[in-house]
């Protein structure tokens, strides 16, 4: 009897540890990065609602600051290290690291609705035809203003006006006197900062990175004139310290009331009409980037997406996450859980053609406006070998960018002239292509 | 003005100046403090919002995304382990250069100091490869070891400083009484040095709680310290100054507070060779 007991306690005990080893093998852990900002945290805040759709799969986040971000996924990717198994990575990054073989294909087989994506992010986020990273949300850029302020000065702001007439209601509005100030703009060095801004506006003047044959084009008239309109705009209209200013810090003097007119990304529509965020609120409208010699290029896109390194052993259980995260099922838990208006938007067709959406969101058919009609394949007016509006989709821009940046923000500052600034940012440029063998 | 009153004048001047410049450095803490119980519009409102109703919903944010008390741990292990692993190289290297300096002692000490002019982003992708390729990617032991090589010139330079000005003959007297190298700074050194030590220790630990190039980098995740956590508060795109606050008075609080206890063997470790 005593020998029963002891092998019936033997047998639950291995049982029990079988069964404990079994459930553990069983589930999988991926470990998602991620950028900070409110469409992913609300992600995060909904990943049980994922878990207990697929009990066998465990998310653990990682939230970084943007540079950090970019920096940690480049080097978990490129050294193969494992860290990730599904990572936030931008428009930039992923034709590069697909046609790398650094990313899995996004598999968009079955139910997953890829042709409801908006055709220019996705043709963004691929390459050859492949889907190489799942849009979260995307952006373009567009032009928010007060309507207050712009009807009391006796002026009007509509979509593609001229860059000459910003200026002109720049200037009718501007009060600094009062501290407001005619027109809010990035000036901040970098190439996701002013950069991004500054190359929308060169294509609109007609300018490009390079020509057909890799030759950096930043001497060229068109550059000059583009940079020197920029300059001239936001020294005599703009807020004092322009040049340290980006997204946060003209967002921030948008939500109090200090700028007439903001031009930046479509995503600061959902920012600047929330009156728990904006002291006007009430007082925005909406319209398209400005133009000069061409509406090519003149607002740029991006597309904050979820991608899949390559060398993460746990690549099905990512690509059930990504599926979910990225798709239309997904925005209608947002819109459900937490409003409409807190949809992650710039993705999917549908959700332009939710009448709950298009209620919530007075800024939708502006946004969608803008994202349609930036077309990375075909971004500026002289023809030119890069894919992307405002950045070529090669792995050297981000320092070619970066120093451009830094040369532009110092003419912003006025430690240096439009033309040493170009001229500078242009032998870099040079340097940077030779190096790289282009030519 | 007599000679009192100049000399009561001269403490007042004196005072008034120390403050300014502690209320000065103070700021930056104090604004933060109360920024992290401002709304986010508050929060970036020009001019700067003094009067407001305070609200702890950052708090309630931060405690809801983050496991505050996971990096907590992390940061305590990290900076304490690191701390108590440099002190055990660094005594005994410490005491042999002040007791039994060689023709090269002063350029060793000169060569270790030189090791922290070396930007650490030089060096992160030689340690990056090899943390990978030991495993030790996103682990304590990782920055455990990090901590202790980058703050072991500085833990060695203070030691050595304060045990070179140890009187050599009490040594000689124990050495007469039969005593080893071993039993010398067990039983001699170490005694008549804690207060040094613990200076040492104290800053060492203020110095890798705030550490955060490699926490980022090494151990973004499970091992990652409360630096880490702050960092994850910055957004490219959406307000976060009054989160940001939260999430970094939470992370000092700990250090300020430990501070505060030991702020005399601080004070006391950061000058002493000072004053001869």
């Amino acid at each position: 009897m005593k020998n029963l007991t002891k092998t019936t306690l033997a047998c639950a005990v291995s049982l029990s540890a079988a069964m404990s080893a079994a459930s553990a093998l069983a589930e999988t852990q991926i470990t998602v990065a991620t950028v900070n900002n409110g469409h992913m945290i609300e992600m995060q805040k909904l990943t049980p609602a994922f878990e207990k759709a697929h009990p066998d799969i465990k998310v653990k986040w990682v939230t970084l600051e943007e540079n950090i971000l970019r920096q940690n996924v480049t080097q978990d990717i490129a050294n193969k290290s494992g860290l990730y198994d599904v990572m936030t990575i931008g428009m930039y990054e992923a034709p590069i690291w697909g046609d790398r073989g650094w990313l899995t294909p996004v598999d968009v087989s079955g139910s997953y609705d890829v042709d409801d994506i908006l055709p220019s992010i996705r043709q963004g986020l691929s390459h050859e035809g492949t889907l190489y990273a799942a849009p979260f949300y995307g952006e373009s850029s567009m032009v928010m203003y007060r309507k207050d302020l712009v009807k009391d000065a006796g002026m009007t702001v509509s979509d593609r006006d001229s860059w000459e007439h910003i200026r002109d209601v720049a200037a009718a509005v501007h009060n600094p006197d009062e501290g407001v100030y005619g027109i809010c703009l990035r000036g901040k060095a970098g190439w996701g900062d002013n950069m991004a801004l500054v190359t929308t506006i060169a294509n609109s003047f007609g300018a490009r990175w390079f020509d057909e044959d890799w030759k950096p084009q930043l001497e060229s008239k068109e550059w000059k004139q583009a940079v020197n309109f920029y300059v001239d705009l936001v020294t005599k209209y703009g807020p004092p310290g322009s040049s340290s200013n980006s997204f946060n810090e003209s967002l921030a003097l948008f939500n109090e009331g200090r700028c007439g007119m903001w031009i930046d990304a479509t995503i600061a529509a959902s920012f600047v009409t929330d009156p728990a965020q904006s002291k006007v609120a009430d007082q925005v409208g909406f319209a398209q980037s400005p133009i000069s010699a061409t509406e090519k290029g003149a607002n740029w896109l991006w597309s904050w997406s979820l991608a899949i390194p390559a060398a993460t052993k746990k690549a099905e259980a990512a690509q059930t996450f990504v599926r979910w995260a990225t798709s239309k099922e997904y925005i209608e838990l947002v819109g459900e859980t937490n409003g409409w208006a807190a949809v992650p938007t710039g993705t999917r067709t549908s959700t332009y053609e939710n009448a709950k959406f298009q209620k919530a969101a007075v800024f939708a058919e502006a946004e969608l406006k803008a994202i349609n009609s930036a077309d990375p394949t075909d971004s500026t007016l002289k023809p030119s070998p890069y894919v992307g509006v405002q950045f070529a989709a090669i792995p050297e821009f981000q320092a070619i960018g970066t120093t451009a940046g830094q040369m532009i923000s110092g003419a912003l500052s006025g430690s240096m002239s439009v033309d040493q600034a170009l001229k500078s940012a242009n032998v870099s440029a040079d340097r940077q292509m030779r190096r790289a063998k282009y030519y | 003005m007599t000679l009192n009153q100049q000399r009561k004048f001269k403490t007042f001047l004196t005072g008034l100046f120390a403050w300014s410049v502690a209320l000065v450095l103070f700021f930056p803490i104090f604004w933060m403090f109360i920024t992290s119980f401002k709304t986010e519009l508050q929060a970036i409102s020009v001019p700067p919002a003094l009067f407001f109703e305070p609200t702890l919903e950052n708090y309630v944010e931060v405690q809801e995304r983050s496991d505050y008390v996971k990096h907590a741990l992390n940061s305590v292990i990290t900076s304490f382990g690191s701390t108590i692993l440099a002190l055990i190289i660094a005594i005994p290297a410490a005491y042999s250069m002040a007791f039994f300096p060689g023709k090269r002692t002063k350029d060793i000490l000169l060569w270790m100091l030189s090791t922290k002019m070396l930007p650490a982003v030089g060096v992160l992708m030689p340690i990056y490869l090899l943390s990978r390729d030991y495993g030790l990617l996103d682990t304590r032991a990782a920055l455990v070891i990090i901590f202790t090589l980058m703050n072991l010139p500085i833990i060695v330079w203070m030691l050595f400083s304060y045990f070179k000005d140890l009187p050599k003959e009490i040594l000689e007297a124990a050495r007469m009484d039969g005593a080893t190298p071993w039993d010398e700074i067990v039983k001699v050194v170490l005694p008549l040095s804690l207060g040094a030590i613990s200076s040492t220790a104290l800053l060492s630990i203020v110095l890798c709680w705030n550490e955060a190039f490699w926490s980022l980098n090494l151990t973004p995740s499970d091992a990652a310290p409360l630096t880490a956590m702050i960092a994850s508060y910055s957004s490219p795109e959406g307000l976060f100054w009054a989160k940001l606050s939260a999430a970094s008075t939470l992370a000092c609080a700990p250090i300020v507070i430990f501070g505060w206890f030991c702020q005399k063997q601080l004070v006391q470790g950061l000058t002493f060779g000072a004053v001869k």
